[in-house]
């Protein structure tokens, strides 16, 4: 055998480089996420106390004050928003998979990828014209429901998904005993599904809790306490976007601590509901 | 049809839990028609809030880039222009990256790499915009205006290019806010850029090397062409959600409605004026005008979408069949 004469090593070298600069995108990719953690985690944890828990905020110019009114309306806006979401999402998908033909289903996953693929901002403006305008004030509710028409779509991609990981032999088996269809739905299908479906609803709920744009005109915001679906309500994310763009350094503190909250909620819940999901879709 | 023992006239005992079974069906497929029915709200909705401006300014609205509503005057024309100059740097940005970086997780990483880069990658997408909008204000806009103060102000009287590069160096703008859209759609480019290069068959990478070839030619002659419609479909999905980015890009544009090619100004797109002016708009001729630049926008991201769903599709077919 000869050794690898000059044209070969040259050939590899080239691929050798070239695979470095995968190497580098790659790094570069993993960068953003790191350089965000690394300053949400300092700036904020210096903001993070009982006082942002607990207090209201301050006129601008005063120093201290916390976001527990945006906390409250986070949770009551998030929470209605998924008892709206959720079980509609979930019996969108059961239609799917237990009644609609082919191309019906077809249709219905097409108009999902739409729905979730249009922008937030513009189906704020929907929730601003269904439900702002005829009554001419903004309202908890309104955000709500706008939270909800976004987190439907994505409710149905996933609960679809884990609803085809049931075997159909289960559900066979059921059709089988004489159930009737909503029996095996809910007792075969759903209940075998039912930690991915329960997963995928935690997903669609973490990104529905860091909207801001759709809330921007219809929840609106609001600087004191409320919990009335009928007022305006502060939200976190809606919070974080006004403080920051604010001239007051406190201001600034209270949106880096309230971001440091909404990340421990938000990227913290997907990353386990996503380990979940990949256990569970391994696991098949 | 086959015969029936029973007399076909004669009432069928009702099954046990037939009524049940139509309510079930019935309340599930009202679900499902929600779907619909909210999709067919926004468009119908949307019309109908922008009726009034599209009266009143006529179809030359989307083509002047007037735009002061204390004035009376509105024009889409900047930020169709602001959405659109984002929109490419941010895809000039994350296509490249996020293809080599599909390539290295499908091809190069080493088997215990894959699952947490990917992941890493994944969870860029679930950072709420405005809190990378947060970080981008107190984070990447010092950055960015280091470094066009030290690098890219040195261009601006250059010939051609200097019009890239003009205005002050003050890190708000466009590139800020490209930048941070490009993180946004890193991961769906990564993700579908991914999936797509998984589907090349192995016989074709076994043909590459049989011929001698070495592993980064048979990734370039066997994988890279096999992907490439993958790519463009990653490409439009991307600028798909490129299009609608409204938080982050509000935060760090500058918010300024003028039509420059300088990477340096101040801009405005579509979605980001919205998100400004919306709720304090001074009268309905604003808002409804502010609900067309929606209604755009809706229309926009709803053809690019709409293609990249059906190629991707496509796609899937093609890996299934083939």
């Amino acid at each position: 055998m000869r050794a690898p004469d000059a044209r070969f090593r040259w050939r590899l070298l080239k691929g050798r480089l070239l695979e470095g600069v995968c190497l580098l995108a790659a790094a570069a990719a993993c960068l953003p996420l790191f350089a965000f953690l690394w300053h949400v985690i300092r700036e904020g944890a210096a903001a993070l106390g009982a006082d942002l828990l607990t207090k209201l905020p301050l006129p601008p110019g005063e120093t201290g004050g916390g976001v527990k009114n945006a906390i409250v309306g986070s949770a009551l806006t998030v929470g209605v928003a998924t008892l709206v979401g959720a079980p509609v999402g979930v019996g969108a998908a059961v239609f799917t998979m237990e009644f609609a033909r082919p191309r019906f289903a077809a249709l219905i996953r097409f108009c999902c990828d739409t729905l979730s693929g249009v922008p937030s901002i513009v189906m704020g403006l929907l929730g601003y014209e269904l439900f702002v305008k005829p009554v001419k004030h903004f309202s908890a509710l309104s955000g709500a429901l706008t939270l909800a028409f976004i987190m439907l779509p994505i409710t149905v991609i996933t609960t679809q998904e884990m609803l085809r990981l049931v075997p159909h032999t289960l559900r066979e088996a059921g059709h089988a005993l004489g159930l009737p269809a909503w029996r095996v739905a809910l007792s075969i299908s759903l209940r075998a599904a039912a930690p991915g479906v329960l997963t995928g609803v935690i997903l669609a709920v973490a990104r529905i809790a860091g909207e801001t744009a759709p809330l921007l005109f219809t929840a609106f915001g609001n600087p004191f306490l409320s919990a009335n679906l009928g007022e305006p309500v502060a939200t976190l994310p809606h919070t974080i976007f006004v403080n920051s763009i604010s001239p007051y350094e406190d201001w600034h503190r209270i949106a880096w601590g309230s971001a440091l909250l909404l990340v421990i909620g938000v990227l913290g819940v997907t990353l386990l509901s996503r380990l979940v999901l990949r256990l569970r879709a391994g696991a098949k | 049809m086959a015969p029936r023992m029973a007399d076909p006239k004669a009432p069928l005992p009702a099954p046990p839990g037939r009524l049940p079974d139509l309510l079930w069906r019935g309340a599930t497929g009202l679900c499902a028609l929600a779907i619909f029915a909210v999709l067919a709200a926004t468009g119908a909705f949307l019309v109908r809030g922008s009726a009034r401006a599209f009266a009143h300014h006529g179809f030359g609205f989307i083509f002047s880039d007037a735009w002061d509503p204390s004035g009376g005057h509105y024009g889409a024309l900047a930020f169709l222009w602001g959405t659109a100059f984002t929109s490419v740097i941010a895809l000039a940005v994350a296509l490249p990256l996020g293809v080599l970086t599909a390539v290295w997780l499908v091809e190069i990483a080493p088997g215990w790499l894959r699952g947490p880069v990917g992941l890493i990658v994944e969870m860029l997408a679930a950072i709420p915009s405005v809190l990378l909008g947060l970080w981008g204000i107190f984070v990447l806009v010092p950055l960015v205006q280091k470094f066009q103060e030290r690098v890219t102000a040195k261009f601006a009287g250059a010939p051609f290019i200097g019009r890239f590069f003009d205005g002050p160096p003050i890190g708000f703008g466009y590139l800020t806010a490209g930048l941070l859209v490009a993180i946004m759609i890193l991961p769906v480019i990564v993700s579908v850029t991914r999936e797509v290069l998984k589907t090349v068959p192995v016989i074709q990478r076994e043909a590459a090397y049989g011929l001698g070839a070495t592993r980064w030619e048979m990734i370039r002659l066997s994988v890279l062409p096999w992907g490439v419609q993958g790519i463009f479909g990653a490409g439009m999905l991307g600028l798909a959600r490129a299009l609608g980015e409204t938080m982050a890009v509000t935060m760090v544009i500058g918010n300024t409605p003028q039509i420059s090619a300088s990477l340096h100004a101040t801009g405005y797109t579509l979605a980001s004026v919205i998100a400004n002016e919306f709720a304090e708009a001074p009268d309905d001729l604003a808002i409804s005008s502010l609900v067309s630049l929606g209604l755009i926008l809706f229309l926009v991201t709803l053809v690019v979408n709409g293609a990249a769903q059906l190629m991707i599709r496509w796609l899937r077919k093609r890996a299934g069949g083939g």
